[in-house]
């Protein structure tokens, strides 16, 4: 497979218990978004993970392409019995979003990481 | 005094220009027993005298640079408060655009009298270039004083707006996790900005769960504050709080089932007070009566 940003570096991804928690920072350009997209559904998909938390507290641009990569990822994951959250969104992107009608139906949102891994946690399940 | 071989130097403006430094103690004179003036200095006629001399000045400036038509002249611009501010005192007296101009063509008569005394013969082409000079210039005035009143005007409103938009979108919070907007007047666009941006800083803040808007000032939805409204609870859900609009009044209710505007995504309900149980029992907060335990007792 050819590799569009050979130097792009990895997003992380932080498995703790059954919950994968990823910090996006900065400007993530599309090759990097696919990257994550794959990485998260082979993560999902080879351990028992029943949740999964993007934390974008850090991103101040989120376009329509991330929008929809992170709509896909909530999919994606929905198909493997993992409930994604989205956490941390900043108020400035929240309006730039609902301003281009990505209002983004079938994701679960969350204020922060925190209140993303109560969302997750058994009892609330 | 040779007044005529003096005046007949020089265009026409120039010597309605010279006209107005020479004559400008007698005409400020008159001018100050206009209404015009007469009824904004109500207090002194001194007063009255030297806001009358400050615009024959302002006029005398303008016809020397033969601008006599041009509302832009930069003589006009040193009295261009004053002009603004006498505009704006008979405006609150209860005169209409219309008689304020009148009184200001007003002022035309008595220049034109003294205008003329200063030709032994008035049939002559200089005087009447003159006086068609004079003219020009006093209608000039009535512009300026008419365009300066209309600027004021223009900036109070915008002032008022700005203070609107400052002050009627207060975000509260109601209780721990929870805040409500009330929203009160029409709402559009530049307003449910302000409103959109200070509930999602406010949830930010606050680490609400809850965000209730109450529409019980909003005199009418259609279907522009309806988008408006939805705008605000998508980007609230964005956010990770839920958006709850409460104050729905039965006519506004049946105004949008008529508009055929779908709120079906949305929570609503009917009061601020049913917003608020809801958001409490959605976090499993119960509320009672302190007597509810000593009755029992």
């Amino acid at each position: 497979m050819s590799q569009p940003f050979p130097a792009s570096p990895q997003v992380p991804v932080l498995a703790l218990g059954d919950i994968l928690l990823v910090t996006l920072q900065g400007e993530l350009h599309d090759g990097m978004a696919e990257q994550l997209q794959q990485d998260l559904t082979h993560r999902i998909a080879a351990s028992s993970v029943t949740g999964v938390v993007i934390d974008i507290s850090g991103v101040e641009i989120v376009d329509s392409f991330l929008g929809r990569v992170l709509a896909e990822i909530a999919s994606t994951a929905g198909l493997l019995a993992a409930r994604t959250v989205l956490a941390g969104m900043r108020p400035a992107v929240a309006i730039t979003l609902v301003e281009l009608g990505l209002t983004l139906p079938g994701l679960v949102t969350a204020l922060d990481v925190d209140r993303a891994m109560e969302l997750l946690s058994p009892r609330e399940a | 005094m040779d007044v005529p071989e003096q005046a007949a130097a020089g265009s026409a403006p120039q010597r309605v220009s010279g006209f107005f430094e020479r004559r400008r103690e007698q005409i400020a004179q008159r001018w100050a027993d206009a209404p015009l003036f007469r009824s904004v200095f109500t207090v002194s006629r001194d007063e009255a005298v030297e806001a009358c001399k400050a615009v024959v000045d302002a006029l005398s400036d303008v016809t020397a640079t033969g601008r006599i038509e041009d509302i832009g002249a930069p003589g006009f611009a040193t009295v261009r408060r004053q002009l603004g501010g006498m505009a704006a005192t008979r405006a609150r007296t209860g005169c209409t655009s219309a008689q304020i101009a009148d009184e200001v063509a007003a002022l035309r008569g008595p220049a034109v009298e003294l205008l003329r005394e200063e030709f032994p013969d008035p049939s002559t082409a200089d005087a009447h270039e003159s006086v068609l000079a004079l003219t020009l210039v006093m209608s000039t005035l009535r512009l300026v004083v008419m365009e300066t009143a209309l600027t004021e005007g223009a900036d109070l409103i915008e002032r008022q707006r700005q203070q609107l938009l400052e002050v009627a979108t207060p975000v509260i919070k109601l209780w721990e996790g929870t805040v409500a907007v009330p929203l009160i007047g029409t709402l559009d666009s530049a307003r449910s900005q302000v409103v959109m941006e200070s509930l999602l800083e406010a949830i930010v803040d606050q680490r609400a769960r809850y965000a209730i808007l109450d529409i019980t000032g909003v005199p009418t939805v259609d279907s522009l504050v309806a988008q408006h409204l939805m705008k605000t609870v998508a980007a609230a859900r964005l956010m990770g709080a839920e958006c709850i609009v409460s104050g729905i009044r039965p006519a506004i209710a049946q105004t949008i089932v008529q508009l055929g505007i779908d709120l079906g995504t949305v929570v609503t309900r009917a009061s601020l007070a049913d917003a608020l149980a809801y958001a409490l029992g959605r976090q499993g907060i119960e509320v009672s009566r302190a007597d509810a335990g000593a009755s029992a007792r």
